[in-house]
């Protein structure tokens, strides 16, 4: 969707606020929410397509206004109660409805160490060979689909060389709206600053974005 | 689907804890950090702890290991794992080749492995190109080697401006590159994972592994700052 976290290039947004000794979490509730998503996130009814996606939906002003834990607070929310984890009573009342859904088991301490270090693969063996080839020319489609999408609104109807194959991986467009994972060939593609920004960009300069091989079409 | 969404954050927060409240503050761009932090906490803490006890009390979340979670990005992970990296690269070329071919391994033989760090690419800063790493979609970062990422790096202006204007985003970090270097920014648009590999400090050469590890910051791995020795560091 062509939403407001599609940030790049914008104007605007003001200095970058870098601070000095910064802690992990600025307050004890920031560090809860963290946990709260980590945890309810291996319960696997949802995935982290899913998960960005959710908060892609966070009305675009609101979006700017929220700080970073904030959105993850609403993300959670929103994905408990379509999930059907959480009932909108249990929201409204902070309490469990009788009979609501317990099925799920909690994830429990001991299973933490184990469930970080492996992380979650992404990557999946594919058949057949990459459709475009190292140092081919490639466009980034002039698409814009209305769900999630990892191709960036500078990218489209740009043209970049192929820099780097990553394998196959499951594509985000669709497994976000859990219509499946759809796993095809990633690139790396090397895009001139001057192709992405005009004139103004440095001659030297590039950005480097990995591309599904649906977001691709040969240049 | 946002007017629901709406419906169930208003909602949760009249669970007797107070509305969202804060929406109608205006924000300038040059809004501070512990303005932004503080502007909705007391709310927001109510809010989290009353979640928090519903998902207790439902059988879904357990405790402990929200503790266990809090503390492995608290106090167990964080830049000192990709510190370990990067050192090991610079007295070690035989580790540098596998980091740059393949730094999923590479790391993982550090034991640093798993959530957000499953497939890992390394980028070499040489004299004549320098890597920054950013997420303009949202926040992705390499939690093994770097941990949870800093305000900043999940930032609206860090995320517009670095593919559009790196070179201004690394001045106003005190880097000022010549024209002839060649910047790459690495938009982390899918799940891999970067991590850039800084140029070693001139004059570097007797310091151990250690004591190179210890010179390295988290800023120079996303690529907004260098590696210097503590001597050349610009006074405060």
């Amino acid at each position: 969707m062509n939403g407001v976290h599609d940030m790049g290039g914008m104007h605007g947004m003001g200095r970058i606020q870098s601070e000095k000794h910064e802690p992990v979490f600025h307050a004890p509730w920031e560090a809860r929410t963290l946990a709260l998503n980590l945890a309810l996130g291996a319960s696997g009814k949802w995935n982290i397509d899913a998960s960005r996606h959710e908060i892609e939906l966070i009305p675009p002003a609101e979006y700017l206004r929220m700080s970073y834990y904030e959105k993850w607070y609403a993300r959670l929310v929103g994905l408990l109660a379509k999930t059907g984890l959480v009932t909108r009573a249990e929201l409204e009342s902070g309490k469990p409805a009788p009979g609501s859904p317990k099925a799920t088991p909690a994830l429990t301490a001991d299973r933490v160490p184990r469930i970080l270090a492996n992380g979650t693969l992404a990557s999946r063996e594919i058949p057949g060979a990459p459709r475009f080839q190292l140092g081919q020319q490639v466009r980034a489609r002039n698409i814009h689909p209305t769900g999630h999408t990892r191709l960036p609104r500078y990218a489209r109807g740009k043209v970049g060389t192929v820099d780097r194959h990553h394998g196959g991986f499951v594509f985000p467009d669709s497994n976000a709206h859990f219509l499946g994972e759809k796993p095809q060939h990633v690139y790396s593609v090397r895009f001139a600053a001057r192709e992405l920004w005009g004139e103004q960009a440095s001659p030297r300069d590039a950005v480097y974005i990995d591309m599904w091989d649906d977001y691709l079409e040969p240049a | 689907m946002d007017t629901t969404r709406r419906g169930f954050l208003a909602a949760a927060g009249a669970a007797g804890h107070g509305g969202s409240g804060a929406g109608g503050h205006g924000q300038s761009h040059e809004h501070d950090h512990d303005h932004e932090h503080q502007a909705v906490p007391s709310d927001l803490t109510l809010r989290v702890k009353a979640l928090e006890s519903l998902l207790v009390e439902k059988g879904l979340v357990d405790r402990a290991a929200l503790d266990a979670l809090i503390d492995t990005y608290e106090h167990k992970v964080g830049p000192r794992n990709g510190a370990r990296v990067v050192a090991r690269a610079w007295v070690d070329a035989e580790f540098k080749k596998r980091l740059l071919a393949d730094a999923t391994s590479a790391i993982g033989e550090f034991g640093f492995s798993g959530r957000q760090g499953e497939h890992m690419v390394a980028v070499e800063n040489t004299p004549k190109v320098h890597n920054l790493v950013v997420c303009t979609l949202c926040s992705c970062y390499p939690w093994p080697v770097l941990g949870l990422p800093p305000v900043w790096y999940k930032s609206a202006p860090y995320r517009s401006r670095a593919v559009i204007d790196p070179r201004g985003v690394l001045r106003e970090f005190g880097v000022e590159l010549p024209e002839d270097v060649e910047v790459r920014v690495w938009d982390s648009t899918a799940e891999l994972r970067y991590l850039v590999l800084p140029e070693r400090p001139a004059a570097s050469e007797k310091l151990t592994e250690e004591e190179l590890a210890a010179l390295v910051t988290r800023d120079a791995m996303v690529g907004v700052a260098k590696v210097t020795l503590p001597q050349q560091e610009p006074r405060a």
